[in-house]
């Protein structure tokens, strides 16, 4: 049982301020989910818990099974058992995804100690048939010219290979159609387990169609203004996000 | 005979601070083994020198005389700085020693190789299976050829594969027809100084029909201070034979400005084919200043992949001229600038008959402030006709103060060829970066994979040792590019 614990967390862009003391703690084989309008700072949040340098933490603390990563590289972080899906994945031309996953796996061993590449191969195989992703899929180089589905899918094998601790799932509903939604979810409902804790980040509901939260939190300029249970989504999907601003204005006004 | 002077000259430390390199893991190349040299022509370069040298290697009466010729036309060249780099004016031809030997005779088996040669070969690093291929090495230890062995596997195919100056003296029918004409000795001042001071490199002929089956190999280190390296190689493949022939480079590292200035003469003949691959790490107080040239024949085919890292300036343009018809040039080349480096390299392809076909593909990395330079030239006449060219540039620039300069020259008259030509450039963006430290890997090995990914379509055509060479090299770079 992992627990990542993010307390009063203050977040800055160079001089600006986006997440102003939020606190939410996940653990592992929950699902939850941040909500709220663009601009509110939920992909700045998972950035920054991943160790994006340009992203300051100005205060607060994320502790990953109790002990903090704020002064942990991104890398180490993830090797630590950390992953982010982004929402715009960065193309690699020329490097495979077969290399680029394992290059990540040989990252993640001790010093002189090589992986064995059989094994490797025969374990990404698995997790391609179980994630329904065609074997030639891996010998293209890493979003590369790839679709907007592709690269979410590219993404969830990734995941599914690397099997963190906590994902961050930065908008990984953005861009896509009905079909390839399905793919990802299904994805990540596969992956699901006792084992993993899941922080996903959206705009809008239909993503918790597919993969059904246990905890849904609202997020509004900087912070967490709301939580529940599934029912939330579906309250601000029928309502809209003006309805929590009416609520927010009245409650401090 | 005793040598000119046997003393070195100090390091000089001066010209070493002024030019900083930060940054760079050298390792690889940073060491040198006491050697006894036997033979030594002091630094500093005049007839006396070419005089010396060519005694030394017992040399007939018309090698002196080419040798004379050179220095003269050396000595009245200017630098060509008027479109290369004012660096060139660094050298100090006077602190350069022009020949050293350590008068050891070709060995023939592993076991016979001294061990400081041995454990020389061992700090390089290279794997298990390289050392195999080792086993089956002319490698050139300084000047003269240490070990040798593949020579006589060859042999019964009528091969000759020899140094220099063992060519000249037992096979002058053969090399002297080809000696200097590809690239005449005035071609430029380093083809010139080469052709004075010329000493190691490898001769090779390959009969007609004979396809070699495995590639020949030269292993080449420069282990003295102050000391040029000035192999000369000249590869004849008669008609219709085939060749593959690699040279790795890698040099000591000294606080002295050291001059590595090689030619490299091709002839393929009707139907032959060679491939000449190189993989360089020089260390970074070395100019390398090479001259490689190669003509094909009809349907001939000549292939330089050429892989350039390290040095302090590199200048090399490997070339074919495309003599008769359906001949087929390439150029593949790879280039890494690190910090204080600058990598002045490209192609040139020079049609000279009907329905010749080029193809040059050039890929430089420049990191830090390391400065990568693309020259090309492709010339078709008029009268030609069917003649196709394919020219590809790219740069990758890791940091923001890197430089790259592209200069394509393509020269094409009449209407009846193909030609295309494509430049890029790009940067390993911080995104990516992150996006690859994310998944685990740190920054060092995500620049790796990068540049390696960049490199990585043409890296593919290399024999897999090559690559995987090139592969540690680049990582070797990019761990020290890095925090």
């Amino acid at each position: 049982m992992s627990q990542l614990e993010i307390t009063n967390l203050h977040v800055a862009i160079g001089e600006k301020e986006i997440v102003k003391d939020l606190s939410l703690t996940i653990r592992s084989g929950e699902v939850h989910a941040i909500m709220g309008p663009n601009g509110t700072g939920k992909s700045t949040l998972s950035k920054a818990i991943a160790g994006h340098p340009d992203y300051t933490i100005t205060s607060g603390d994320v502790r990953l099974d109790g002990k903090s990563i704020l002064d942990q590289e991104a890398d180490e972080r993830a090797r630590a058992g950390l992953f982010l899906a982004f929402q715009y994945p960065s193309e690699i031309p020329g490097v495979s995804i077969a290399n680029f996953l394992r290059a990540a796996q040989q990252a993640r061993m001790a010093e002189g100690e090589e992986l064995d590449a059989s094994a490797y191969y025969k374990r990404l195989y698995s997790k391609m048939d179980l994630l329904k992703i065609d074997r030639k899929f891996t010998s293209r180089s890493v979003n590369d010219g790839f679709s907007g589905g592709e690269k979410k899918r590219c993404e969830i094998l990734q995941m599914a290979m690397l099997e963190p601790k906590f994902a961050l799932m930065d908008e990984t509903d953005s861009g896509l159609d009905i079909d390839a939604l399905r793919i990802v979810a299904d994805g990540v409902n596969t992956m699901r387990s006792p084992n993993l804790g899941v922080l996903m980040i959206t705009h809008y509901q239909r993503l918790l169609d597919y993969i059904v939260p246990d905890h849904v939190h609202v997020m509004w300029d900087g912070q967490i203004v709301k939580t529940g249970d599934k029912s939330l989504a579906l309250e601000l999907e029928a309502k809209g996000y003006d309805w929590v601003k009416k609520e927010l204005a009245a409650a401090t006004g | 005979m005793k040598p000119l002077s046997d003393t070195l000259s100090a390091p000089d430390t001066d010209e070493a601070a002024a030019n900083p390199v930060v940054g760079i893991d050298q390792t690889k190349g940073d060491f040198q083994y006491k050697v006894a040299y036997e033979f030594d022509a002091g630094t500093g370069l005049s007839e006396k020198t070419v005089r010396y040298i060519s005694s030394v290697k017992k040399e007939a009466p018309w090698i002196l005389e080419f040798r004379l010729n050179a220095l003269k036309k050396f000595l009245s060249m200017p630098m060509p700085t008027h479109w290369a780099t004012k660096d060139l004016e660094n050298i100090n031809f006077d602190k350069i020693r022009y020949y050293l030997a350590s008068g050891q005779k070709p060995k023939r088996t592993w076991d016979e190789v001294p061990a400081d040669i041995k454990r020389t070969f061992e700090r390089l690093g290279i794997p298990e299976q390289e050392r195999k291929f080792l086993a089956g090495v002319e490698a050139q230890f300084d000047s003269e050829a240490a070990y040798s062995n593949i020579k006589e596997i060859v042999a019964k195919q009528g091969v000759i594969f020899a140094n220099s100056t063992e060519a000249l003296r037992e096979h002058p029918e053969i090399f002297r027809k080809f000696f200097g004409k590809v690239i005449p000795t005035g071609d430029n001042k380093f083809s010139a100084l080469n052709s004075a001071v010329f000493s190691g490199g490898s001769f090779i002929y390959v009969p007609k029909g004979v396809k070699v089956a495995q590639p020949l190999q030269a292993y080449f280190r420069i282990n003295a201070e102050n000391f040029g390296q000035f192999e000369r190689t000249l590869i004849i493949c008669d008609e219709g034979a085939e060749v593959v022939y690699m040279e790795g480079c890698t040099a000591p590292k000294f606080s002295t400005s050291t001059l590595h200035s090689a030619v490299v003469e091709l002839v393929a003949l009707k139907g032959a084919k060679i491939q000449y691959i190189t993989v360089q790490n020089w260390a970074n107080n070395v100019f390398n200043l090479v001259t490689k040239r190669g003509v094909a024949h009809e349907e001939a085919e000549i292939k330089w992949i050429d892989c350039n890292i390290g040095s302090r300036l590199t200048m090399k343009y490997p070339g074919v001229v495309l003599k008769g018809r359906k001949a087929r040039g390439e150029v593949l080349s790879i280039a890494l600038a690190n910090d204080g480096q600058h990598q002045d390299t490209g192609a040139k392809m020079i049609h000279a008959a009907d329905e010749t076909t080029s193809n040059i593909i050039a890929k430089s990395i420049s990191v830090g402030q390391g400065r990568s330079t693309y020259r090309g030239v492709v010339h078709i006449p008029k009268h030609l006709k069917g003649c196709k060219n394919n020219t590809e540039c790219d740069a990758l620039l890791i940091n923001s103060n890197s430089r790259t300069d592209t200069y394509p020259a393509i020269s094409v008259r009449g209407d009846r060829h193909a030609v295309q030509h494509e430049a890029s450039v790009s940067k390993v963006s911080a995104d990516q970066i992150f996006y690859m430290q994310s998944r685990g890997l740190t920054e060092g090995q995500a620049m790796s994979l990068s540049v390696n990914g960049f490199i990585n379509d043409l890296a593919r055509q290399f024999p897999m040792e090559y690559s995987v060479e090139l592969k540690r090299l680049i990582d070797l770079e990019m761990e020290g590019s890095v925090g």
